[in-house]
Order: C-alpha cells, then sequence, then structure tokens
C-alpha cells in the first residue's frame, strides 16, 4: 500500500443521511409497516380475544407454516429464481414422509432426513432443467406444481390402495424421540410455571390456557434467522445478491453462480418438506391437496417483504413479516364480524400495493428517474 | 520523464494473427506495455481492438504469435488464467450489479471472511474500511460503502471497476473504451484516474477512439486498422490530426473531413 492514502474517517464534505431516508431504503420496511397497519386495524375493530396470548399463538401459527415457505421463496426470489412448485411439493414431501412412517414404518430419525433430502433432490432437478436449459424457472417449476400433485394423487392411491389420503401417523410416531421437535407445543414446563406464577391466563383447575408455543412458529423464527444471516453476514449470501441481481456479471467476477442457483432451489424445496413434517405430524395425517395454493401466497409474502420480482433484491426479515400480515388477516377476520371471504380480496390488493411500493424502492436505491 | 525507459515490457504481444474461419480479424499485430506506461489502442469500429483485446486478456487464443508476459513465452486459457497472472480488464459493461453496494460490488466473488467452519462469515467491516479507502485513492468519496452502485454516475462506476481491479492486483489494466457513454466532466475524472493508476507502476492499456482522450494520458499509441497495426507513436511524436488521419484510414478521412468543413 502506498504511503499516501488517506486517512480513514468522515469526510466533512458528505452529510450524514438522515434516519428516515437510510430506513426508506431497507427492503423490509414495507413489510413491517403492514405489520403495524393491519395490528392497528385490528386492535380497534377485532375482539380484543385477539391479542391475548392464546390469540397471538393462533394467528401466528398458520404465519409460520406459510413463512416458512415464504422465507424459502425469498432466498431464491433474491438468487434471481422462481419456484412455483412448493406448494405442491408440500403434498409429495408429505406422501413421501407419510409413506415412510406408515407404510415402511420407520422411525423419524430416518423418515426426516430421508423426506427432507428426497424434497432437496426434487429441488436439484427442478434446478438443473432451469439452469441447463436456460428457460425461465417460471415456467419450468409451473410445470412441476402440476407434475409434483399428480404425482401426490397417484402415489397417494398406490400408498393406500385408493384413498387420496393417508391416515394413521399419529399411531405410527407414537413415543418417537424425534416427535416433540416438529410436533405438539414447546416448553409445556415453563408455562405451567408461568401459570403457577400467575402470569398467564389458567383454566379453573389452574392448568394453563395456553400450553406451550406450538413448534412452528420456533422453526419458522429459526428458519428466518438463518436466513438473514447467510443473506447479510456470508459470501454465500453476497454471491445470491449478486447471482439475481446480474448473472453474467456475477459469473464473470468468479461467483458460481449455477452452484449458488442450484442450492437455492434445494433450500426452497427443503423448506416445503418441513412444512410437510410439521403439518403431517400436527394432524396425524397427509392428503393430496395439502399445500394447495401456497406457491402463490409465499411469493406474495415474499414480494411483501420486499423481493423484487426481478431479482437481487429482498430480504428473508420482510418475507417473515408478510407472512406475519397473512396469518394475522386470515385469523384476525374471525375475530370480527368482516364476512372471511375478503381475506382474498386482501391478498390481491397486498400484493399490488406492494409491488408497487417495491418499485418505488428500487428507484429510490438504484437512483433511476 | 518517460517511465517507459526504465522499464523493461511486462507484456508483450509479437505477429499476433486471429482467424475466425476465414475471416482475418487479427493479421500480425505487435504490441507492447510497462509498468507505469498507458498505452493507447485506438482503432475505429471494427479495425479489431475487440479482438485483440479478448486475446491479450485470455477470452481467445491466438491462431500465431507469441505472448510473452512477465519475460516467460504465456499461453493462457481462459481468462480466469490472465486475471491471475495479473492480467485484469474492465469491459465496458462493468460486470457490476446496480443494486448492490459499493463495498459488495467490490467483493463479489473475491469476499474476505472472518471466523471458521459454519460461522465463518462475510468481513463486512474489512469490505467496507478497504472500499472506502481504495475509492478515495482515486479521488472519489462515497456517501458511504452501503451506497448502491446504481447511484453512482457512469464515471463512478468506472473508477469502482478500475480500483477493484488494481486492488486485486492487476499489474496490467486494460480499459475498453471506458470512456465511451461518459460525459465531459466523467471522462476527465476517468482520465484523472488512469492517470492515477499508472503512477502507481500498473501498466495501462487503454482502449479509445477518442484521439483527444488518448492524447490526454497516453505515453505511446499504437493504431490498428482492418486487422493490423499502423505503427506505434510515441507522445510528442505525433499531433491528434495525424493520430486521427492514421486511424481513419487517412485519405477517404481527409475528403470526408474537407466536405465536413474541418469540424470531425
Amino acid at each position: 500500500m502506498p504511503a499516501d492514502s488517506a486517512p480513514t474517517g468522515a469526510d466533512e464534505r458528505l452529510k450524514t443521511e438522515p434516519f428516515l431516508a437510510r430506513l426508506m431504503k431497507r427492503p423490509e420496511l414495507g413489510a413491517i409497516a403492514g405489520v403495524v397497519l393491519v395490528t392497528v386495524f385490528f386492535l380497534i375493530v377485532a375482539d380484543p380475544a385477539m391479542f391475548t396470548l392464546a390469540g397471538v399463538l393462533n394467528f401466528l401459527s398458520p404465519a409460520a407454516q406459510l413463512g416458512i415457505l415464504a422465507i424459502g421463496a425469498a432466498m431464491l426470489m433474491v438468487g434471481g429464481e422462481f419456484d412455483l412448485s412448493v406448494g405442491s411439493m408440500v403434498a409429495f414431501a408429505g406422501l413421501v414422509f407419510g409413506a415412510c412412517v406408515v407404510t415402511f414404518g420407520m422411525p423419524l430419525i430416518l423418515a426426516i432426513p430421508l423426506t427432507l433430502a428426497f424434497a432437496a433432490l426434487c429441488g436439484a432437478f427442478n434446478g438443473q432443467i432451469v439452469l441447463k436449459t436456460g428457460l425461465p424457472s417460471f415456467i419450468v417449476t409451473l410445470a412441476f406444481l402440476f407434475i409434483y400433485r399428480g404425482l401426490s394423487l397417484v402415489g397417494l392411491k398406490w400408498a393406500t390402495d385408493g384413498s387420496t389420503q393417508l391416515r394413521g401417523v399419529r399411531d405410527a410416531v407414537e413415543g418417537d424421540v424425534l416427535a416433540p421437535l416438529f410436533s405438539g407445543d414447546a416448553f409445556p414446563g415453563l408455562f405451567v410455571m408461568l401459570a403457577e406464577a400467575g402470569l398467564i391466563d389458567t383454566f379453573k383447575n389452574g392448568m394453563p390456557k395456553v400450553q406451550g408455543i406450538p413448534v412452528e412458529i420456533l422453526w419458522f423464527i429459526a428458519v428466518a434467522l438463518v436466513a438473514t444471516y447467510i443473506l447479510l453476514k456470508t459470501a454465500a449470501g453476497n454471491w445470491i445478491f449478486a447471482s439475481g441481481g446480474d448473472a453474467t456479471a456475477a459469473s464473470n467476477s468468479g461467483v458460481p453462480v449455477r452452484r449458488v442457483k442450484l442450492t437455492l432451489f434445494m433450500f426452497t424445496a427443503a423448506c416445503a418438506a418441513l412444512v410437510a413434517i410439521i403439518t403431517v405430524l400436527d394432524s396425524g395425517s397427509t392428503d393430496a391437496r395439502r399445500g394447495f395454493q401456497k406457491e402463490f401466497e409465499a411469493i406474495i409474502a415474499a414480494v411483501i417483504g420486499g423481493c423484487l420480482l426481478t431479482g437481487g433484491y429482498g430480504s428473508a426479515i420482510g418475507a417473515f413479516f408478510g407472512a406475519i400480515i397473512f396469518g394475522m388477516v386470515l385469523i384476525g377476520l374471525t375475530y370480527t364480524n368482516i364476512d372471511q371471504d375478503w381475506y382474498l380480496v386482501f391478498l390481491g390488493g397486498m400484493l399490488l400495493i406492494a409491488v408497487l411500493f417495491n418499485n418505488m424502492i428500487r428507484k429510490r436505491v438504484t437512483g433511476e428517474r | 520523464m518517460n517511465t517507459r525507459t526504465t522499464h523493461e515490457p511486462i507484456l508483450h504481444m509479437e505477429n499476433i494473427e486471429k482467424h475466425f474461419g476465414n475471416v482475418i480479424a487479427l493479421a500480425g499485430v505487435s504490441f507492447d506495455v510497462a509498468p507505469g506506461e498507458c498505452h493507447c489502442l485506438l482503432g475505429d469500429n471494427g479495425a479489431g481492438k475487440s479482438t485483440f483485446i479478448k486475446t491479450m486478456s485470455g477470452v481467445h487464443k491466438p491462431t500465431a504469435g507469441s505472448i510473452h508476459f512477465q519475460g516467460r513465452p504465456m499461453s493462457f486459457d481462459s481468462p480466469r488464467d490472465a486475471m491471475e497472472a495479473g492480467i485484469a480488464t474492465v469491459y465496458q459493461d462493468l460486470a457490476m450489479i446496480p443494486l448492490m453496494s459499493v463495498a459488495r460490488n467490490f467483493f463479489m466473488g473475491r469476499e474476505p471472511t472472518v471466523g471458521w467452519g459454519p460461522l465463518k462469515r462475510f468481513d463486512t467491516e474489512t469490505a467496507n474500511r478497504v472500499t472506502m479507502e481504495e475509492m478515495r485513492r482515486l479521488g472519489i468519496n462515497l456517501r458511504g460503502p452501503d451506497q448502491a452502485v446504481g447511484t453512482l454516475s457512469g464515471g463512478e462506476r468506472q473508477t469502482v471497476a478500475i480500483a477493484r481491479a488494481v486492488y486485486f492486483g492487476a499489474k496490467v489494466l486494460i480499459l475498453d473504451e471506458p470512456t465511451s457513454a461518459l460525459g465531459v466532466r466523467q471522462t476527465a475524472n476517468v482520465l484523472a484516474t488512469i492517470d492515477k493508476v499508472r503512477k502507481q507502476g500498473v501498466a495501462v492499456v487503454f482502449i479509445t477512439h477518442n484521439v483527444r482522450h488518448a492524447m490526454a494520458v497516453g505515453d505511446r499509441f499504437t493504431v490498428l486498422n482492418r486487422g493490423k497495426t499502423l505503427g506505434t507513436a510515441q507522445r510528442g511524436q505525433i499531433t491528434p490530426d495525424e493520430l486521427q488521419d492514421l486511424m481513419a484510414g487517412g485519405q477517404e478521412m481527409a475528403e470526408l473531413e474537407g466536405s465536413l468543413g474541418g469540424t470531425v
């Protein structure tokens, strides 16, 4: 290094950027603003029961199931690709998991890694086709939306002799040591203690009304934290942004773009498999309609979370809050007198607003006019 | 004054020929560049400039001719090979991502890391500090390392690309028409950057078709026309008009210029 390098430190010619202006450039801003708006709305309109501990967990559960998918979708979108097959993947992975546990009688320690690996393989297959042919991932994974859904139907009938529902999962995993990690409520002891201390609502017999935190919420938080860490704090995160921003430029700079995208496809499919495992254990059965249309909700949550449809920009934390908005509205409407079918109107409206908003943010960030 | 006399050429290309099928893109081009020197390669569109620099940077293998790098015969199999040896090319599209911050772009594909195993993470602190330092050294004051590249001007983007190449050890820096899409002021900034980089001892190959830009920073000038060298001139041995004539193929240009009232 030559000695003439200027000392580090603030440059007096530069104004410090106002806090608000800096905030405006965060991709997750829209989603957080959305959560605040929706919370305020329901605080005014809904039965106060919605914001008790039981009520909050009640809307966080579906938010978590969608959220795990949405974070996978968001990572892939930042990397510049789509996966429309995640909803069908939930059903397909559910079938594989159900078959492993019920039909083949495997313990969870085998069935869970097998299901995740199988899903990752399907994701890799999706990814290979996209990368090898150069076709848009939108169309390739749209094909797999139908293929996986169809295979789930056919496979279920084969596994159950003609039914599209596979039951008996709960009996099959009874007493398995891994079951509490993927089903039921976590920290029951803590909640009993809190109830005894009078900190949470209890039934008349002294047992807590809420027996613990549903495990999917913990998985949801864990996946969001890991994804955010990877995106913002690792070299791989930089590669993901670069691959999605401009694959050629990234490739010319030495980023292994193909490997990055392939891994993202696998991660997204594995997220779908995780949701499948949790929901199948939860309900004790698997059926072919599981995850129906979840790919769209996941992508919408990712877009609300600040992901650009063109890739290269977005956030996992944004998708986290995007999914919470969904859960709040879906469940929140039952605490009001509003017709629940407004949910669909809301879904479309939110998507439209989010895309317009993201477009504006992108122009701010890139200084386009 | 001329630094060239104190250094041996770092890159020497002798009688380079390149054929694509029956098209002869290069018909025996010789060229060399020394550390601390800015050697301008001029030529009109289609003269073979692009093919020649792609041969230099390892994209194309020459059909005939020899390349000596640091005194040894070299044959690069890929741009990566050439890059690792120290020949960096800044193409017109710059290989930069507008939505990403300057620091993230600067270290794209070559991220510094701290920690180990699963906790190995992108060393943002180092990345930010180095980016700010390197940019300041080339006279650009960023608002911050997290400023998106998209908000920079064209000239500033060029500078980021040049600073990145130099920081990662470029001994020979090939600039492919860095000023062609820029305004007057930004062009001046980029030319100043080239001057600074040259003074750090980097050998600069500056491709342009603008004689004025070449004259502003060049130590030597080589003109390509129809895949051949029309000769190399030292600074001070040639006037801009002569250079212009050489580039455009002399005779025809003189006639054209007459009809345009000497404005070209």
